[in-house]
């Protein structure tokens, strides 16, 4: 069986499960966000119940739209931590401790062998602590919420194992811009992928949340990393939280595939072949090399969301931008994705570096990735963007545009004023 | 609610409804690729809590007035991968709210197709959907044989049958229904 085989059967108390099967499993935690004051109190309430299956296994996070940027948004935030507190939630984390999906791993909910689901696509993130992770509706959350379970259909596992060494200035977002080049936006839809291979060691635990983070946009359900000494020392760091009175959920030391097993397909990635990459307008399938871009000027350079906005992120961008000037027409954004990033960035001088090249660096949240706040684009303008999407309308006007790249490649924009190679900035 | 009802709840799949679903006829809303959910539903409405904003809104930057010219009964015919995108069950709450009975399209991404087996919406995955018809043809969706017939052009294809598992959800009107059938709610 594949890692999410092994993971869902044990979740259904099932020996053996194959692609294809429905099933109930179990959850372990289901996180939930700003959905909690949208569509899922209302729906929970329907049920009439007066308690949830297991409090303990709830994780509240607000993210999307923090602080709240007007009226409609302070009033779903006063729903959901009205329904959090009726319900006694034990994980209420606040509004203030950044983007749900980095900071679950950092307070150790993502351990290896869990099933954990989300009020969000991007919960494919914790794929790389060898969990089972994927995002779900708000129908989905109230059925766990009465429950404890949720039904899975098992899906097809596709392999991709990685060789070599990653070049610098080359991040996990060009590795995944170029899987989504070859795969494109329904190339893995309601499949799995599962990462492994020599190269596996040199790739970062930050840029490995960056390629589980968009699998999801291949369609696909998991994207679940196997174990490796560099994760073995990341969990050490970030040990899981436990409760007196309540038994924590599963883990279990690292899951690896079961030999023999037939994948849907297996690819190789050879890292040190890997070049920057970049998405335009209006998919994130529509990859090419940045070389072979055309330089257009640029009116937004947003560097931050749960795809990129980590440590390695911001410390490769800093590198970048270091005793540079960002252009004056150029909107330089910087948001660290959570609260402990933003403490250390500030710790090792990256936000000093942002600020004096002229960048603007706000506290965590998901903000422009979504059109939300804290950087919407107007008509016409156009953006370099380290997020996972540039669907017509999604960061701002139908009329303006989004191109995904790697922090290096925004960073170097940022600094030109227009799209350009991270190779072109020699750093000072 | 009892501990025992919760206990109940783990019986499921267990559930079954034998009444079989009535076909389904109307007008159909032609659909290109990857119609994602920030076309079905942008962003920027997700904070409102007044349902009426949100359904103003559905696909406006894909057909603008869609939302006015919307009936009762219509169907959406779409392309590749619809309702690609963020996990928002919003996207399936408007069509259906608007009176959307089915959409039938080349392929779903997946958390869209969750969430409509699970708001009870049917979603239909017929090869290259596009060629069922063009804009405003009546089609009709005949779920005991598998069909679905364009009475406009006289067109007609099968869809694979839905597993017993997820009819009984599109059944049963949905997830929650399910559920109260289920912890005799």
């Amino acid at each position: 069986m594949s890692i999410s085989d092994q993971i869902l059967a044990q979740h259904a108390q099932r020996s053996h499960v194959d692609p294809g099967e429905f099933l109930q499993a179990s959850i372990d935690y289901v996180m939930v966000h700003e959905q909690l004051g949208g569509r899922i109190a209302p729906e929970f309430r329907k049920l009439g119940l007066d308690h949830i299956w297991d409090p303990d296994r709830v994780v509240f996070i607000l993210d999307h739209w923090v602080p709240p940027p007007d009226v409609r948004a302070a009033k779903m935030h006063q729903t959901a931590n009205r329904f959090a507190k009726e319900f006694n939630f034990t994980w209420n984390l606040g509004q203030n401790q950044g983007i749900c999906h980095q900071v679950l791993p950092e307070k150790g909910f993502t351990q290896p062998g869990r099933l954990i689901v989300g009020s969000d696509s991007h919960t494919t993130t914790y794929g790389a602590f060898n969990c089972f992770a994927t995002g779900i509706g708000a129908t989905d959350v109230s059925m766990i919420f009465a429950t404890g379970e949720l039904w899975f259909q098992v899906p097809e596992t596709r392999r991709i194992n990685f060789t070599g060494r990653l070049n610098p200035s080359v991040l996990g977002k060009d590795v995944v811009l170029t899987m989504l080049r070859d795969f494109k936006t329904d190339g893995a839809i309601y499949e799995g992928f599962e990462f492994g291979g020599t190269g596996l060691s040199q790739i970062s635990i930050d840029s490995r949340m960056t390629i589980a983070n968009m699998v999801v946009e291949m369609g696909a359900k998991t994207g679940i990393f196997e174990g490796d000494p560099q994760l073995t020392q990341w969990l050490a760091d970030h040990p899981s939280p436990t409760l007196s009175n309540s038994p924590t959920p599963t883990s279990s030391p690292f899951i690896s595939p079961i030999p023999d097993y037939t994948y849907k397909s297996v690819n190789e990635y050879e890292l040190d072949s890997i070049i920057p990459m970049i998405a335009r307008p209006y998919s994130p399938d529509n990859v090419i090399p940045v070389a072979e871009m055309d330089r257009i000027p640029i009116d937004q350079a947003f560097l931050g969301s749960c795809t990129n906005g980590r440590l390695e992120d911001l410390r490769i961008a800093a590198k970048i931008v270091h005793h540079k000037k960002i252009p004056q027409q150029v909107k330089f954004i910087i948001i660290p994705a959570s609260r402990e990033i933003y403490l250390q960035a500030m710790r090792e001088g990256l936000l000093e570096i942002f600020i004096e090249a002229g960048g603007v660096v706000e506290y965590p949240t998901c903000g422009p990735c979504i059109g939300g706040h804290m950087g919407v684009l107007g008509p016409g303008e156009i953006c370099i963007s380290t997020t996972n999407r540039n669907f017509r309308g999604r960061m701002g006007d139908p009329t303006s545009q989004s191109y995904l790249a790697s922090p290096a490649t925004v960073a170097a924009s940022a600094v030109t004023g227009k799209i350009t190679v991270p190779e072109a900035i020699t750093p000072q | 609610m009892t501990a025992k009802k919760l206990e109940k709840s783990n019986k499921l799949e267990k559930s079954e409804n034998s009444s079989p679903l009535p076909s389904i006829k109307g007008r159909i809303w032609l659909l290109g690729d990857s119609i994602d959910t920030d076309l079905i539903v942008p962003s920027r409405v997700l904070t409102e809590q007044d349902p009426a904003k949100l359904l103003a809104a559905t696909l406006e930057n894909v057909i603008p007035s869609f939302a006015e010219q919307v009936q009762p009964g219509d169907i959406i015919v779409a392309g590749t991968n619809f309702g690609c995108g963020s996990s928002r069950e919003e996207a399936v709450f408007v069509l259906k709210e608007l009176g959307i009975r089915a959409v039938i399209a080349s392929s779903f991404a997946r958390i869209f197709f969750r969430n409509a087996i699970n708001l009870g919406l049917p979603p239909i995955k017929v090869a290259n959907a596009p060629s069922l018809g063009t804009q405003g043809d009546l089609v009709e969706i005949l779920w005991q044989d598998g069909i679905i017939h364009n009475h406009t052009q006289d067109i007609q294809r099968n869809f694979p049958p839905f597993p017993p598992f997820l009819l009984n959800y599109i059944q049963s009107g949905g997830a929650l229904n399910l559920l109260r059938q289920n912890l005799e709610l």
